[in-house]
């Protein structure tokens, strides 16, 4: 059986699993960003192999790149909340992150 | 077995690889490391959907600069005199029962459904059609793509920058 689509996107679920995976299983925040990473990858990879497959021009691949700018912006405010974090509890363990507010 | 599925497998094998590695690893450093093939790894899968633009945006932007931005995080948010960055891993059983049943559902929806296929039209000028399509029909988002970079990087700035006190300004 050679590659098609079925290849492809099989792929991006086991991407998928795996980013949910350090989501769920991360005590550090940045790792829970990494799995995130992981996940929009995922979605990517099914956007441009449906794409190809079922002939949809260049439309999966513009949203694939609009993923990626939202993922850039993302990272940043992300990382930035987590220096706060950091600043204000002095960890980014996120089960002991528990208060709103001093 | 053709060209094209090896190198298939090839970047699967590296997706995965490096993917487990980074949710498995006990060293944040590792992790973001590993990080770096699997995004390699994607941009090479990109290739081989023959979108060869984004596959250069994804090592551009993911590698050159979320890649170092969480590096940074990594080393701002940790004592640098400690050598060994351990991180912990919680709710290991429940997580993988959920990630189980999850993943595997996700693989059989996506395999068993009968989905559109065509014969792909291959150009041989991605950059010129890409471009095309993302300032004629894709106007409005692109423009809206720039003022959200803008309200990104104001905003992480913002966040992130010291705050002032008052005794600060008495000085």
């Amino acid at each position: 059986m050679s590659v098609g689509l079925y290849h492809f996107i099989t792929l991006s679920a086991i991407l998928f699993s795996m980013g949910i995976f350090a989501v769920l299983t991360r005590k550090n925040a940045i790792q829970v960003l990494m799995g995130i990473e992981l996940i929009l990858n995922s979605a990517n990879i099914n956007f441009v192999a449906f794409a190809r497959y079922g002939n949809f021009g260049y439309n999966g691949q513009i949203v694939a790149l609009f993923v990626i700018i939202l993922a850039a912006a993302e990272a940043a405010i992300a990382l930035a909340i987590v220096l706060n974090i950091y600043k204000h509890f002095n960890t980014v363990n996120v089960d002991e992150i528990d208060r709103l507010k001093e | 077995m053709t060209l094209f599925d090896l190198i298939f497998y090839t970047f699967a094998l590296i997706i995965i690889l490096s993917g487990l590695l980074v949710v498995l690893a006990r060293n944040i450093i590792y992790s973001a490391f590993a990080l770096l093939f699997t995004f390699f790894g994607v941009a090479g899968i990109y290739v081989l959907l023959s979108a060869d633009f984004l596959a250069v945006v994804q090592i551009i932007i993911y590698v050159g600069g979320i890649l170092v931005l969480i590096i940074f995080g990594v080393m701002l948010t940790n004592k640098i005199t400690n050598v060994e960055i351990k991180t912990e891993s919680i709710h290991i059983i429940p997580a993988t029962a959920v990630v189980g049943i999850l993943g595997g559902l996700l693989l059989a929806a996506l395999t068993k459904t009968e989905w559109r296929k065509a014969e792909p039209s291959l150009s041989n000028k991605t950059v010129y059609d890409l471009g095309r399509i993302l300032v004629v029909d894709y106007m409005l988002l692109f423009e809206l793509a720039g003022i959200i970079l803008l309200v990104a990087l104001i905003g992480s700035v913002m966040i992130a920058r010291k705050e002032k006190t008052i005794s600060d300004e008495a000085e």
